[in-house]
């Protein structure tokens, strides 16, 4: 049986790791971005408001882990 | 040899009174979240005050300026159409008031000691009121203009009726978590942000105050990466901004033109 304290720890460092598969998510966001900027740069100017979308909504997911590790680590 | 010291990220948020206590035991207390809010709000004066003189050649400031409306004048043009001017001052507002608190925050004062920048976007109540003002006047404007017909939105049009079941509840929930999800954005971007800041700056002081080649390289490398964070953190303060005025804009396009 382990106490409160090192479960906390341990719990919030398993949350955080949603924080790196959000990661993941908006380097894929950038990476699809340029990858079809590069093929038709000139349709690429007009599409930065939805590449900022599908980045925060990316981006949301990975900061709700970090905030769902911040609460298990300070809960009492 | 340096005492132990605990790293404690979290004070730096701590909202604490300034000065005298003439309402003691009431509410209505000057914090420094208070002070740092007066400052920003005195830098967005300065700075629109400095470039609206209207020259017929502007200057660099006036450029800037220019720049800056121009920008959210186009965010919400793109997005609203034609009728998005209507809305255009309160993204401008919520946008300036977001960059400015985000970089004011991450400004360097406290090499004047006792002068420690507070982020005023770093607590939830600020931004969590500022995206259900958002939200309110997508209710408003989408019920003033749309009436009852204004639930639609909920419906995609051209769905058969068995899947317009199942999308009903689906869109429901992901409009009512709205307001939480856009104030969440720059509030933990802001908090992460300056957790990261505080724990590297403490191993800068910490491997100086341990001494020794080791604790020398130590602090060096963890002072060169405080740089980079810190860049990052100007990068990110300005793209949450941009987020929250997108999303704004987006949002208020729903409620105009009810897809």
């Amino acid at each position: 049986m382990m106490d409160l304290a090192s479960a906390q720890v341990i719990g919030a460092g398993l949350a955080a790791i949603g924080v790196g598969a959000a990661a993941a998510g908006v380097g894929f966001v950038f990476g699809s971005f340029l990858q079809g900027a590069l093929r038709n740069p000139g349709a690429a100017g007009g599409q930065t408001p939805t590449l900022y979308i599908g980045f925060a909504a990316a981006e949301l997911l990975g900061l709700m882990a970090f905030a769902v590790a911040m609460i298990i680590l300070y809960a009492r | 040899m340096a005492a132990e010291a605990k790293i404690d990220p979290m004070h730096q948020f701590a909202i604490e009174q300034i000065g005298g206590n003439p309402l003691s035991g009431t509410p209505f207390q000057f914090t420094n979240s208070a002070l740092w809010m007066l400052i920003v709000f005195a830098a967005i004066v300065l700075f629109m005050w400095g470039g609206t003189k209207r020259q017929l050649v502007p200057g660099r400031w006036q450029t800037a300026v220019e720049g800056l409306t121009g920008f959210l004048d186009n965010i919400t043009r793109q997005n609203i159409g034609a009728e998005g001017r209507k809305y255009l001052p309160w993204v401008f507002t919520a946008f300036v008031f977001i960059l400015f608190s985000n970089w004011i925050g991450a400004m360097p004062f406290a090499v004047v000691p006792g002068a420690h920048p507070f982020t005023v976007t770093s607590q939830f109540t600020v931004t969590g009121f500022m995206s259900v003002t958002s939200f309110l006047i997508v209710l408003v404007v989408g019920f003033w203009k749309h009436k009852l017909h204004f639930f639609s939105l909920f419906v995609p049009k051209d769905t058969p009726f068995v899947l317009k079941l199942l999308i009903a509840p689906i869109e429901f929930v992901s409009f009512m978590v709205r307001p939480f999800s856009l104030g969440l954005r720059p509030f933990v971007a802001m908090f992460a942000g300056h957790i990261l800041l505080d724990v590297f700056g403490n191993f800068v002081v910490q491997g100086l105050n341990a001494g020794g080649p080791m604790g020398y390289a130590i602090s060096a490398l963890c002072f060169v990466f405080l740089v980079g964070v810190n860049a990052l953190e100007l990068l990110v303060g300005g793209i949450q901004a941009f987020v929250f005025a997108l999303l704004t804009a987006l949002y208020i396009n729903d409620a105009v033109n009810l897809h």
